[in-house]
């Protein structure tokens, strides 16, 4: 296990290596930085001099790769690459290229607001979906599977937007029953999230459901439902006992890959309920094109992939005695 | 010669009719292969998919509509040199439904108003002021007495619509059976009878009703959509109409040509992946691992970011407004299929793994026939019906996408007319009073009827080509339906 561990870290190392120049190439071989601190710094005429200020103050005056200038290591480490994407691995995030924050005290900060609205949809959301579609299963082949079907195809063909404009609509501005937007401290939050959990629960609603009911079917189609069967145990017995269970071997391990990454919350969600999580501190980053944050979140978001793909692997050894570590 | 309209192609037009073009070509390939054709006969015969296949139909001919553009004289001269054209880019769509085109208003009305949405001051022909709500420019300018007239005026040119949609659905169903007629050689009473039996064994009779649901509400919506704004209009005046059509091209280059970026990359690597295996392998699923690793959002708004700087260093490449949207368009298209080859890649590297073992392919291979024979010949046809099935049902999922770009900032230009625009322009609206609700209802409404049809025809797609499920019995919906009733 502790062996298998160690080969998952390894094998992780190339992929962020990969990871990390693809967003080195993207943010400054096909844009030097001379570009970026005209970006930033948002003036058609910028003069030579405020762009070499920008530069120093945010540590781009260095060349890309390799410094002749300096000696020994310093040909390595006083470079764009060292200072700006190797310094990720060591989660040394520097500071937000707009204002000057430190990004890793944001990132500290504002995980718990991403995962106070994240960590409630996940768990509510697959448990009512796994049943949702196991009453379709348990239905199957009558008018209940069909209508079923028929709304969550329906209720996947609406864009996440509308489901949270219309109810921003009609439970904050009609009823008045929760705030429209923004965030509380402590438990004063729970009035601000209950509405942004609602409307992600309503949205990710019909494909989920879906795909879990494709699950069951399948289950129930293999011999060992058909000889549960046959030894005369009832329906509801052969649906709780023998297919939920073996349903949920693809279930959670489809559902594990996610955990890890709601720490980084929801994009529009989060922007559109003004939450200060880091779904809305990554969409203010791209919106002031702060490229510092972008690279940051790049960064963790793969590296918690990683993480989830890790954490899907073994979570099949738990749910599947067939499964071992080789 | 002098030509009255000079034409304008656009790059994503050019790739648009590439797609449509592939897919014709493909369609005649798949002709010859009896898997994929009888696939075919079990999606015309379901009733959902022919129905839904329409109505993408129609939201597909808008698109091409909207696809051919030109720009028209100006002012005429003797030879092509004297001759000036029009600055203005136009599509073949925007000259079908000029008359949403150019009537502008000033600010927002309501769906049918004949009144703007905000007071304003205004002049009276005695020379006095007051404030009230303005006469719209043309919203029902012809009524010399809204108040009274307008209802009435309505209902007698919807009337007017339903009876032209009838007209035309009339014809088209002689049409079809006149067609049918011709193919049985059966005398027309009897082809009529035929083509409206539910055993025939082509769907005219789906398709005949999914067209009669759109002329009921197309007919008077075109016949109203001269006089007044049938959605209303949004705040710098555009009928909200013309911008939902304008949308749906959109929405479809976005699925389309992202797919066509997508597939080669998918199939020449998820074949190679899986064939070859060692360390082509290896290389190809670091490779999709490292790219599924970053969150797609993320990497298209980098990618977009970086692009933005790279228009503006260039800015002389882009020099009008339209051009500057298309490339924009096209980058997004290119960069959405570039983040999302992945997942099918994977999937055809499974399946490729396993077409290598079996004895058609082993017999080629003992026979000496080239590897990239073998897997042109034997492997690529096999793992068509994957190839169908993820393109079909990733189509929808692009169209939403796009929407969600658009708001964070990094989908189509903001002059593009685009659902993701709209529904980004509409959250402001909504927080007026009283409420702009028709934008944002509009974009609703067309945006579920796109994805709704496509996610419908993609279903029974799937449900005709993928193995496991056509065993089945009809309907796919498991095999021990009836043992438990």
């Amino acid at each position: 296990m502790i062996a298998y561990l160690v080969r998952r870290a390894l094998y992780a190392i190339p992929i962020l290596i990969g990871v990390n120049a693809l967003t080195f190439a993207l943010f400054f071989v096909v844009n030097t930085p001379d570009d970026m601190a005209r970006m930033q710094l948002g003036v058609k005429r910028v003069t030579p001099e405020a762009i070499e200020q920008w530069k120093h103050e945010h540590g781009y005056d260095v060349p890309l790769l390799f410094n002749a200038q300096e000696s020994g290591f310093g040909h390595f480490t006083s470079t764009v690459f060292f200072r700006h994407s190797l310094k990720l691995f060591t989660f040394d995030f520097g500071r937000a290229e707009s204002d000057g924050r430190d990004i890793g005290s944001e990132i500290r900060r504002r995980m718990w607001p991403s995962l106070s609205i994240a960590l409630p949809v996940f768990v509510i959301g697959l448990a009512a979906y796994v049943s949702f579609a196991l009453i379709l299963v348990f239905f199957r082949g009558t008018y209940v599977d069909d209508g079923g079907v028929i709304l969550c195809v329906a209720a996947m063909s609406i864009s996440a937007m509308f489901y949270i404009i219309a109810g921003q609509y009609v439970v904050g501005k009609l009823w008045h029953l929760t705030p429209i937007s923004g965030f509380g401290d402590g438990l004063d939050a729970w009035r601000f999230i209950i509405l942004p959990i609602a409307v992600a629960l309503v949205s990710s609603f019909g494909e989920d459901t879906r795909l879990y009911r494709t699950f069951f079917l399948e289950e129930t189609g293999k011999d060992y439902v058909r000889t549960a069967r046959a030894k005369g145990l009832p329906e509801h017995r052969v649906m709780f006992g023998h297919v939920l269970r073996n349903a949920l071997i693809p279930i959670l391990t489809g559902a594990v890959v996610v955990v890890p990454r709601l720490f980084l919350g929801s994009l529009v969600l989060e922007s559109f309920f003004g939450i200060p999580g880091l779904g809305s501190f990554t969409i203010d980053a791209i919106g002031a094109q702060d490229f510092a944050v972008v690279r940051t979140m790049v960064f963790l978001g793969s590296l918690l992939y990683i993480v989830g793909l890790t954490l899907t692997d073994l979570s099949y050894t738990v749910v599947d005695p067939r499964v071992r570590f080789s | 010669m002098i030509l009255p309209v000079r034409p304008v192609i656009f790059t994503t037009d050019a790739l648009v009719y590439a797609m449509v073009l592939t897919t014709a070509i493909f369609a005649w390939w798949a002709r010859r292969d009896e898997n994929l054709s009888s696939a075919w006969r079990r999606v015309v015969r379901s009733r959902r998919g022919v129905i839904a296949g329409t109505f993408l139909g129609l939201f597909v001919t808008v698109g091409l509509l909207d696809s051919i553009h030109f720009r028209t004289v100006v002012e005429s001269g003797r030879t092509s040199e004297t001759t000036r054209y029009s600055a203005d880019v136009v599509s073949l769509l925007d000259t079908i439904v000029t008359p949403l085109r150019t009537h502008v208003e000033k600010s927002f009305s309501a769906p049918l108003a004949a009144y703007g949405y905000t007071k304003e001051r205004i002049e009276r022909p005695d020379g006095s002021v007051t404030r009230g709500y303005p006469r719209l420019a043309f919203g029902g300018a012809h009524l010399a007495d809204p108040g009274t007239q307008r209802w009435p005026d309505i209902l007698r040119r919807a009337l007017k619509g339903e009876v032209m949609a009838a007209c035309v659905w009339i014809l088209l169903v002689s049409v079809a059976t006149l067609t049918v007629a011709r193919g049985s050689r059966q005398s027309f009473a009897v082809s009529s009878r035929l083509l409206w039996s539910s055993t025939a064994t082509r769907p005219w009779r789906s398709v005949l009703v999914a067209i009669a649901c759109f002329l009921v509400v197309a007919g008077p919506m075109a016949v109203l959509s001269v006089a007044y704004h049938v959605f209303g209009t949004n705040k710098v005046g555009q009928d909200v109409l013309y911008l939902v059509l304008k949308s749906i091209r959109t929405g479809l280059v976005i699925g389309t040509v992202t797919t066509l970026v997508m597939l080669p990359f998918a199939i020449a690597l998820g074949v190679a992946a899986g064939y070859f295996g060692g360390w082509v392998d290896d290389v190809i699923q670091y490779l999709y691992t490292t790219l599924n690793s970053i969150p797609g959002v993320l990497l298209i708004a980098a990618a977009v970011l970086m692009m933005q700087v790279y228009m503006d260093k260039h800015a002389e490449q882009f020099d009008t407004l339209a051009l500057r949207a298309d490339f924009r368009l096209l980058f997004l298209c290119i960069i959405l299929g570039v983040t999302s080859w992945t997942g099918l890649c994977r999937l055809l590297r499974g399946e490729a793994l396993k077409l290598r073992e079996m004895e058609f392919v082993q017999a080629a291979r003992a026979l000496g026939v080239r590897p990239w024979r073998i897997i042109l010949r034997h492997v690529v046809p096999n793992v068509m019906h994957i190839v169908i099935i993820t393109t079909v049902l990733g189509f929808s999922g692009l169209v939403l996408a796009e929407a969600v770009l658009s708001y964070v900032g990094v989908g189509v230009d903001p002059s593009m007319n685009s659902f993701g625009t709209m529904i980004n322009a509409s959250r402001l609206e909504m927080a007026r009073d009283p409420v702009v609700w028709w934008p944002l209802s509009a974009a609703f409404v067309f945006m579920l009827a796109l994805v709704l049809s496509a996610n419908v025809l993609a279903d029974v797609v799937r449900d005709a080509l993928d193995p496991k499920r056509a065993e089945r019995p009809s309907g796919g919906q498991g095999d021990e339906t009836g043992a438990r009733a």
